[in-house]
């Protein structure tokens, strides 16, 4: 009885020293999200702002605009991408009027990456007073929160829930291609580029985005004469060691290599690759984006990389440059491709009020209604691609772009 | 003086049955009066299901003294197997009135039998093996469940465990769970009402078998299993009996989870061992083999870094510093000692005791 005691108590100290060393990583990244939230009325939000002007745009009342994404965790990364990402944009439509004359409030809440904790903080943004969702960064969250959304008919936009199922209900879109999208995306440019007919894939068989790009791309790669020569899988549990993958991928003789994969995993690969001598093309999705800031990594290895993106931070454009900028200067660190869909999803809101005409008095099932047929309606410039358009099912169209690392830099193919 | 002994367990039981129904009545009239946030409302549900996993494994750890684990494993059999079920049947059976019962009980069934499987080689280790043991298992039911991929059409179910791909189903088919990313699409059949009942018909379930011969003989292996083997108990018998109990409700609880989102995959976080582990902090925050005790402290321990949501980043450390003062609270020999000499009881008797004289 009493090591069972003993050994509950070094179980409670265990529980409670992640408890208290989550909690402080999120503290300082949600410092930005508390200014917001803090501010009890409009003329206060524009706090962060500098124009004596933007006090004016209150006039026209606030809109509350919630997000949801993982700001601690494992993939606390994405989620304060997203969380940093919208920020900006925030700021900017409220230093220059807000949405017809509405100021935006907006509040981001913590997921954890976790199905019932997205719930609980879709549920704690709606007693905020939220009246449209930015939200949820992850899929499988996405897929839970969606489902309440579309029980209460809250307008759901999400910057980067890739499944399907995200945006399965009709008042649903997203910002980022799906997976089967890109997969499909891949194998075309492979195929028509002619760049190998012989690929080997090393996926990620536990995460959603991965095994959904996979499944598309070996699919599509059939119709354009690809051959799939060897397709390895990898968990979240066993991403550290790649070798066996490799040496498979290497023995099956493949021309290319394709990683459905997320940067970090990437750049130990390329590493692990080059250590033993399997020098090869490799080719990924937008997930590969960031690849050149991992730390420790020698980005020589990159060299030669091609990615498919819609979203490369060094692009030549004004809208980049500035987002950039913005990005480095108040947040630190240069922004991946979620920060830029959030980025993206803030504008495509507003622009789809805009087209609505929707007011701050208006009912959150009014506002869904009025929001759903002005999406499809709307063309947005934005970063992660020129003229995206909306269709009736939540999906956007846009051009996927191709870069390659070339001397340390993303350049455009 | 027997027959008081006697009404006193029961009368504790009826308490506790008495504060869950008391709890249930006053959230019904808050609901009914609009006083509830959606925060709150939506944790409803889940209370319920963590709840039902502190008693079910305060059955293991507090009534049969042996440590698990591997409680989430459980948890996620019973979510899996009847969530399953709900997503096979919903054309079918279009009431979730029936379908959901059902459901439940193949979630318990199927958590049961693995419960009885698990049970027969482990119950054979002792204390921190057992531990270790349990842990282990609670992780493999994960990782299975994690690389199996079952698709449904016209021809009846394919099962792989490879990808989507190797199903090799024609046009008609659906794919049921698919891998690391689960079942989506369940039905959202969990209610505050179902929970609650399930709660007590968990209470009733363990309350009785405690206080039963049953129970006396379960406890008679934990506090001396060499003496109770001595006057005929069959030890293997009834560990395996309420070791099998106990991953039953857990099913139950994985029934509810399941129901109550619209997404269920195996994760780190909601079956891995840090789950496990969070239950085993609800049962020894709440005092082992104290039903009552588990229950408060899932309550407390569930509501409290949501209802803190509004502190932002402080919450995670607001929620430890709590869990170590209910841990110094409710352990540590000294406070003990003083919480016994300055209870409410001890002060009333003393009370009473200078009006008498």
């Amino acid at each position: 009885m009493k090591r069972m005691i003993s050994l509950g108590m070094a179980a409670v100290l265990a529980v409670s020293m992640t408890a208290c060393s989550s909690g402080n990583s999120a503290e300082e990244t949600t410092a930005a999200a508390e200014t917001t939230a803090a501010a009890g009325d409009a003329a206060e939000t524009e706090a962060a702002g500098d124009d004596a002007a933007e006090t004016e745009a209150a006039a026209g009342g606030t809109i509350k605009i919630g997000g949801i994404g993982p700001i601690s965790g494992g993939t606390a990364i994405y989620g304060q991408a997203v969380m940093n990402g919208a920020q900006i944009a925030v700021d900017e439509i409220n230093a220059a009027g807000g949405i017809n004359g509405m100021t935006i409030e907006y509040q981001f809440e913590d997921d954890e990456n976790d199905t019932t904790i997205a719930v609980n903080a879709y549920n704690s943004l709606k007693d905020w007073g939220m009246q449209i969702l930015m939200g949820t960064v992850t899929s499988l969250p996405c897929v839970a929160v969606a489902a309440e959304s579309a029980n209460d008919n809250m307008f759901q936009l999400t910057p980067s829930g890739s499944a399907v199922e995200c945006i399965q209900n009709d008042n649903a879109f997203r910002v980022c291609f799906s997976d089967p999208n890109q997969g499909a995306a891949s194998a075309q440019y492979i195929g028509e580029h002619g760049l190998a007919t012989k690929v080997a894939v090393i996926y990620d068989s536990s995460d959603v985005y991965s095994s959904g790009i996979y499944e598309k791309f070996a699919q599509e790669a059939a119709n354009q004469g690809i051959e799939v020569t060897a397709a390895e899988a990898f968990t979240a549990d066993s991403k550290t060691d790649f070798t066996v993958q490799l040496q498979k991928c290497k023995d099956s003789g493949a021309e290319l290599v394709f990683l459905p994969i997320y940067y970090s995993e990437a750049a130990l690969i390329l590493t692990q690759a080059d250590s033993m001598g399997f020098d090869t093309q490799f080719f990924g999705c937008d997930g590969l984006d960031g690849l050149l800031s991992v730390e420790n990594f020698d980005t020589a290895l990159a060299e030669g990389v091609m990615l498919l993106t819609p979203f490369a931070a060094d692009a030549e454009d004004e809208l980049t440059q500035s987002f950039v900028s913005k990005y480095e200067e108040t947040y630190g660190g240069t922004p991946n491709q979620f920060a830029a869909d959030a980025y993206d999803a803030i504008y495509a809101i507003k622009a789809a009020a805009e087209q609505a005409g929707i007011t701050s008095d208006m009912s959150v099932s009014d506002i869904c209604e009025a929001m759903k047929t002005a999406m499809t309606e709307i063309t947005i410039d934005g970063l992660t691609g020129t003229g995206m358009t909306w269709t009736a099912d939540g999906e956007p169209s846009k051009e996927p772009k191709a870069v390659m690392i070339e001397n340390g830099a993303y350049t455009a193919m | 003086m027997k027959s008081r002994s006697i009404s006193k367990t029961t009368r504790s039981n009826f308490i506790t049955y008495g504060i869950v129904i008391a709890a249930y009545l006053i959230m019904q009239a808050l609901i009914a009066a609009d006083q509830v946030s959606s925060l709150l409302n939506g944790l409803l549900v889940p209370l319920c299901i963590y709840v039902i996993m502190a008693v079910s494994l305060n059955l293991t750890v507090g009534i049969l003294g042996e440590l698990s684990l591997g409680h989430a494993g459980f948890m996620c059999v019973g979510a899996f197997t009847s969530s399953l079920f709900s997503l096979c049947m919903e054309e079918t059976l279009t009431s979730s009135m029936i379908r959901f019962p059902i459901a439940i009980l193949i979630g318990a069934a199927a958590a049961a039998v693995m419960g009885l499987i698990v049970g027969i080689p482990v119950l054979r280790l002792k204390g921190d093996y057992l531990a270790i043991v349990t842990l282990a298992f609670g992780e493999i039911i994960k990782n299975v469940v994690n690389v199996i991929y079952l698709g449904r059409d016209a021809s009846g179910f394919h099962f792989s465990m490879e990808s989507t791909l190797a199903l090799n189903m024609d046009e008609t088919g659906t794919v049921l769970i698919k891998g690391a990313q689960g079942i989506t699409g369940t039905p959202k059949d969990s209610t505050f009402t179902i929970g609650v009942v399930m709660v007590l018909i968990t209470l009733i379930i363990v309350l009785n078998l405690i206080h039963s011969r049953t129970g006396r003989a379960v406890m008679a292996i934990r506090d001396n299993r060499i003496a109770a083997e001595s006057i005929g108990i069959n030890v293997t018998k009834y560990k395996l009996l309420a070791f099998t109990i106990s991953a039953a409700l857990a099913g139950v609880a994985g029934a509810l989870y399941s129901h109550n989102l619209s997404s269920l995959a195996a994760t780190q976080k909601n079956f891995g061992y840090n789950q496990s582990i969070m239950f085993l902090v609800y049962v020894v925050l709440g005092g082992i083999g104290n039903i009552r005790g588990s229950i408060i402290a899932t309550v407390v321990l569930t509501l409290l870094p949501e209802l803190l949501r509004s502190m932002d980043s402080y919450r995670m450390l607001i929620y430890a510093i709590v869990l170590i003062v209910m841990m110094l609270v409710n352990w540590s020999p000294a406070i003990i000692d003083f919480r016994k000499r300055h209870s409410l009881k001890n002060l009333l008797g003393k009370a009473a005791r200078k009006e008498a004289r």
